[in-house]
C-alpha cells in the first residue's frame, strides 16, 4: 500500500516543469539522451517512465499497460498519482511496456489522415539506452544521431506511415530519449 | 515575487499537461497544427494568449525569459506579458537574446542567431496559411490532409502576374520538411530564412484559434516560390541610423512633418549591443564613442 | 523623438492609475456597492453571468464595477477568472419542468396547464422615461398571490403526446465541453447549444433576426418562454444519491417551428431551443431561432447560404471575448509588418515608374 502512495512528485508544478523540458528537448532532438528525476514508481518500472507518466498523463488520457508493466502495484500507483484510465491497446493515448510486450504495435492508434496528432505515444522500457547503434536522421537532428534501439524494422515501418504513426519515449533507469514518427532509422 | 494566488506560471497542472501533450505531438509532426483546448487567459485573445500558454507550459523556475514585440523588449505588450510571467512564475527576465532560455515573440525572429537550449515561442494570430484563400476550417483541414497546396501556388502566381513579384511581405508561407505548408506567424519575410536549420526549438501558439505547431531544430523550412521567381528575403535598403548595421531589419521612424525619416534596428537588443561595441550610425550622437 | 516608444513600463503604470481614477469618477459622488449593482443592475449581472459562463451574481457585479459598466469587458474578467477554478464534478441535468416559474408565457396556446404568468416583464410598459426614478424612492409593493402548486408542464411535451412535434428522447451521452476540448466541426447540437448559450447577445440577436427576415427562415412560434429557479443537484459517489447544492435562475425558450414530413412520415412540428443563465429572454429566444436554423441538415432542409444556417460561421464568430480581443489587437504595434509592406510597395512603384519611363 505504501508503495502506491509514495513516489509521486513532491512539488508537482516545479518537478513536472523540469521533467517536461527534458521530454520536450528529447522529442525535439531525437536520439539525444536526457536524465530526469522525481518519480519512484514501483518495480519493475524505471524512474524515467514514472516521470513521463506523472508529467503527461492524467484522468483524461487512456493508458495501456503491457506485459510486466501491467501489475497490481503499478496499476495502484497510476490510479493514485495520475488517475489515468487503463484501457486496451486499441484505445490508448499512452502505452507503457517493454518493446516486445508492446508488440504488435499495429494495435495502437496511428492518428487519422486529417488529425495525425490523434495517435498513441509509447513509453518503451529498455535495458540499455546508449548513443550508439542505429543511425537516426530527420527533423531535430543536425547531421545524424545514434541510438541503441531494440530493432530498426519496426521504426522504419512507422516512419513509412508519416504523417501518421506512433511516437516513442525510450526509458532506461533515470534516462530517456525520444523517437518521433518523423525520424528516419537505419541499421548501424 | 510570485503571486501565491495562482499556480506556478498561472495555468493549473492539468491544463499544462494538455498543452504539453500537444507540444510533443507538434514536434513529432513538424508544421502540422495540433488542436488544443486553449484556455481563456487574463489578456485578450489576439494579444498573445497562445504564445503565453505555450510559454507557461514550457517554463521552469530556472529559466530566463525574454519577451519581444516587433523585435523590441520595451513595447507595451511585451512589457505587459513579461510582467505577467514575473508575477505568476517569478522567473528571471532578460533583454539579452544570448542570455535568454525562453523567448516569446510577436512578429520577429531575433537578429542574433539562436542556439541549442533556447526555445523561441511565437504568438500566432491566424495559424492557417490557407485561411485567406479558403475561410472554412473543414476545407483547409482536408487540403492539408491531401497535400493539396495548389491554391496557394495559384495565389502566389497571380501576384506575379499582377505585380511582377510575389506581393506577400510578411506571414510568408513556408513548407516544413517537405510536408505541411505552415504560416510562420506575421514575421517579415526577411526573417524566413532563420526558420530553417535553426538550432533552437521553435514553438507556435494560437490561442483564439486553439492551435499549436512546431518546427524542430535543424528542420528543413522552405519559403514557397517559383524557379523563375525565387524567394528574396528583402528589407528596407538602408543602414541603421543608430548602430550602422546594414544587415538587420529596420523600423522606419518619421521624425518631423516634412517627411524626414530615420531607420533603426527593430531588434532593440541587437542595436544596443552593437552600439555598446562602438558601432555608430548616421545619426549617432557625435563624439559619443565609449 | 525616437525615444517616444521607450518607457512602455512607465506608460502602463500611469495608464492603470489613470484608469482607476476614471473608474471611480467624481469622488464626491458616493461609490457604488456590489449589492447595489447586483440588485439594481440585475439584467446586466445576468448577461455577464450568461456570457461569462459562471453563475455568481456577486462576482458578476464586481466585474461590472471593475469594467466601468463595459459588459463585454466584465464578461472577459469573469471568463479569465473562471478558467482558473478547479472542477469538482458535473451536476445532473437540471429539470426545467420542475422550475419555480416567475414568468411563463406561451404564444401558441391561449391557456394551458400551469397558466400564462406574465411576471416582471418590460413587455407592456410604455417606454416613457420615468422622471420620478431620477429621485430615490421605494416603489409600492406589488400585489401578491399564493404560489401555485400545480405543475407547469412544457408545451412541447403537450404537443409530443399527440405526436405533433418531433420526438426528442433524453440522451445519456455526456455533453461535450467547449471550454475543455477544442472546437471540432461538424459540431453536435449539444456543442452548438453550449456555444450559443455563452455567445454574444447582440450577435445571436442579429442572426435570429436575419432568419425572421428570410435568411434561413424557420417560421418560429414561441411555444413557451419560462424564467425561474431550478435546483442544481450533484451525485455524490460516496452517498450513492444526488444532493441539492443550490439553485440557479434560468431562462428557457422552446420554439415550435415549421413542420417536416414526407410521403411516408406524417408532418410534425420541429423544435428550436434556448437556455440561458439568469433572466435573459431576448438571448434565449434568439438562441432558439439560431439553433433551429442550424439544424437544416438534420431535418433534411436546403442550405440556402444564410449566415444563420452556417455552423462554422456561427460558431467561429459568436464569442465576444474572442472577437473583441482579435478586433482590438489591430491597435497593437504592427510596424514590422507595415514596414515590410512599405518596402514592397515602394519597390513595386519604383519598378513600375522605371518600366513606364523605358516605354516612353
Amino acid at each position: 500500500m505504501n508503495a502506491i502512495l509514495t513516489g509521486g512528485f513532491a512539488d508537482p508544478s516545479t518537478q513536472s516543469a523540469h521533467a517536461f523540458r527534458a521530454l520536450l528537448e528529447a522529442m525535439a532532438r531525437p536520439g539525444r539522451i536526457f536524465t530526469v528525476a522525481g518519480a519512484q514508481p514501483p518495480a519493475p518500472i524505471s524512474v524515467a517512465a514514472g516521470v513521463a507518466l506523472l508529467t503527461l498523463t492524467d484522468s483524461t488520457t487512456p493508458l495501456h499497460l503491457a506485459g510486466a508493466a501491467d501489475c497490481e502495484a503499478l496499476r495502484g500507483w497510476i490510479g493514485f498519482h495520475t488517475g489515468a484510465p487503463l484501457v486496451p491497446a486499441e484505445q490508448a493515448q499512452f502505452a507503457l511496456g517493454r518493446w516486445d510486450a508492446l508488440q504488435p504495435v499495429s494495435r495502437f492508434r496511428i492518428g487519422e489522415p486529417s488529425y495525425p496528432d490523434r495517435s498513441a505515444t509509447l513509453i518503451v522500457e529498455l535495458d540499455r539506452l546508449e548513443p550508439e547503434g542505429a543511425r537516426l536522421t530527420g527533423p531535430g537532428i543536425k547531421t545524424e544521431a545514434r541510438l541503441s534501439l531494440p530493432e530498426t524494422a519496426g521504426f522504419r515501418a512507422n516512419r513509412a506511415l508519416f504523417p501518421l504513426g506512433l511516437d516513442c519515449i525510450l526509458t532506461c533507469g533515470a534516462r530517456l530519449a525520444a523517437l518521433p514518427r518523423s525520424t528516419i532509422v537505419e541499421d548501424a | 515575487m510570485t503571486d501565491q494566488a495562482y499556480n506556478f506560471a498561472y495555468l493549473d497542472e492539468q491544463t499544462k499537461r494538455m498543452i504539453r501533450r500537444a507540444l510533443l505531438k507538434a514536434l513529432a509532426i513538424p508544421g502540422y497544427q495540433v488542436p488544443f483546448a486553449s484556455r481563456e487567459m487574463p489578456m485578450p485573445y489576439g494579444w498573445g494568449t497562445g504564445g503565453a500558454q505555450v510559454t507557461a507550459a514550457c517554463l521552469t523556475p530556472d529559466d530566463r525569459l525574454k519577451v519581444i514585440d516587433q523585435g523590441a523588449d520595451d513595447t507595451t505588450n511585451a512589457v505587459s506579458i513579461r510582467r505577467f510571467f514575473q508575477r505568476t512564475a517569478g522567473v528571471e527576465t532578460t533583454e539579452r537574446t544570448a542570455e535568454a532560455t525562453v523567448i516569446q515573440t510577436r512578429h520577429r525572429i531575433p537578429e542574433q542567431p539562436l542556439s541549442e537550449g533556447q526555445i523561441l515561442v511565437y504568438q500566432v494570430p491566424i495559424p492557417e496559411p490557407l485561411r485567406f484563400l479558403e475561410p472554412r476550417e473543414t476545407e483547409t483541414r482536408k487540403m492539408h490532409e491531401l497535400e493539396e497546396y495548389g491554391l496557394m501556388h495559384v495565389k502566389l502566381y497571380e501576384d506575379i502576374a499582377r505585380h511582377g513579384e510575389i506581393a506577400t511581405a510578411y506571414a510568408y508561407p513556408v513548407r516544413v520538411e517537405g510536408r505541411y505548408v505552415m504560416d510562420p506567424s506575421p514575421i517579415p519575410k526577411f526573417d524566413n530564412p532563420k526558420l530553417a536549420g535553426n538550432p533552437a526549438i521553435q514553438l507556435f501558439g494560437a490561442g483564439r484559434e486553439a492551435r499549436i505547431y512546431a518546427v524542430p531544430p535543424y528542420s528543413d523550412v522552405v519559403s514557397l516560390d517559383f524557379e523563375d521567381h525565387p524567394f528574396v528575403a528583402s528589407k528596407a535598403d538602408h543602414e541603421c541610423d543608430l548602430c550602422g548595421s546594414a544587415g538587420s531589419y529596420l523600423d522606419e521612424v518619421i521624425t518631423d512633418d516634412r517627411g524626414t525619416r530615420m531607420f533603426v534596428c527593430s531588434d532593440t537588443d541587437f542595436c544596443a549591443s552593437r552600439q555598446a561595441q562602438g558601432h555608430r550610425g548616421r545619426l549617432s550622437p557625435q563624439g559619443a564613442t565609449p | 523623438m525616437y525615444v517616444a516608444v521607450k518607457g512602455g513600463e512607465r506608460a502602463i503604470d500611469a495608464a492603470h492609475a489613470w484608469l482607476a481614477e476614471e473608474r471611480r469618477g467624481d469622488p464626491s459622488v458616493p461609490e457604488l456597492t456590489l449589492a447595489q449593482i447586483r440588485e439594481q443592475m440585475a439584467l446586466a449581472v445576468n448577461r455577464v453571468m450568461a456570457e461569462g459562463s459562471l453563475y455568481d451574481p456577486d462576482l458578476a457585479a464586481l466585474a461590472i464595477k471593475q469594467a466601468r459598466g463595459d459588459l463585454i469587458e466584465a464578461v472577459f474578467l469573469i471568463r479569465a477568472y473562471r478558467t482558473t477554478l478547479p472542477r469538482f464534478g458535473a451536476s445532473r441535468p437540471v429539470d426545467t419542468a420542475a422550475m419555480a416559474v416567475d414568468r411563463r408565457v406561451s404564444a401558441t396556446f391561449k391557456d394551458l396547464p400551469g397558466g400564462q404568468v406574465l411576471g416582471p416583464t418590460f413587455d407592456y410598459t410604455h417606454r416613457l422615461l420615468d422622471f420620478a426614478l431620477a429621485a430615490e424612492g421605494t416603489p409600492p409593493p406589488a400585489p401578491m398571490a399564493p404560489a401555485p402548486d400545480e405543475p407547469v408542464p412544457h408545451v412541447t411535451g403537450l404537443l409530443d403526446r399527440d405526436g405533433l412535434i418531433e420526438r426528442q428522447p433524453a440522451e445519456d451521452t455526456p455533453a461535450p465541453d467547449l471550454t475543455r476540448q477544442p472546437l471540432e466541426l461538424p459540431a453536435s447540437r449539444a456543442l452548438r447549444l453550449q456555444a450559443l448559450a455563452r455567445a454574444d447577445e447582440g450577435f445571436t440577436l442579429s442572426l435570429a433576426y436575419s432568419t425572421q427576415r428570410g435568411y434561413g427562415r424557420t417560421h418560429a412560434f414561441v411555444g413557451e418562454l419560462r424564467i425561474g429557479r431550478v435546483a442544481v443537484e450533484v451525485e455524490l459517489p460516496e452517498l450513492g444519491f444526488a444532493v441539492e447544492i443550490g439553485e440557479v435562475e434560468l431562462t428557457e425558450c422552446d420554439t415550435v417551428n415549421q413542420f417536416k414530413g414526407s410521403k411516408t412520415e406524417p408532418p410534425q412540428f420541429t423544435r428550436g431551443y434556448g437556455l440561458v443563465m439568469g433572466q435573459s429572454e431576448r438571448k434565449a429566444i434568439s438562441m432558439s431561432l439560431v439553433d433551429r436554423a442550424l439544424r437544416w441538415q438534420e431535418l433534411g432542409e436546403d442550405f440556402t447560404g444564410a449566415p444563420a444556417q452556417d455552423e462554422e460561421f456561427v460558431l467561429s464568430h459568436c464569442d465576444n471575448i474572442q472577437s473583441t480581443g482579435f478586433l482590438e489587437h489591430i491597435k497593437l504595434p504592427h510596424y514590422v509588418d507595415f514596414q515590410a509592406e512599405l518596402e514592397l510597395v515602394r519597390r513595386m512603384r519604383r519598378e513600375a515608374v522605371q518600366m513606364q519611363e523605358a516605354a516612353e
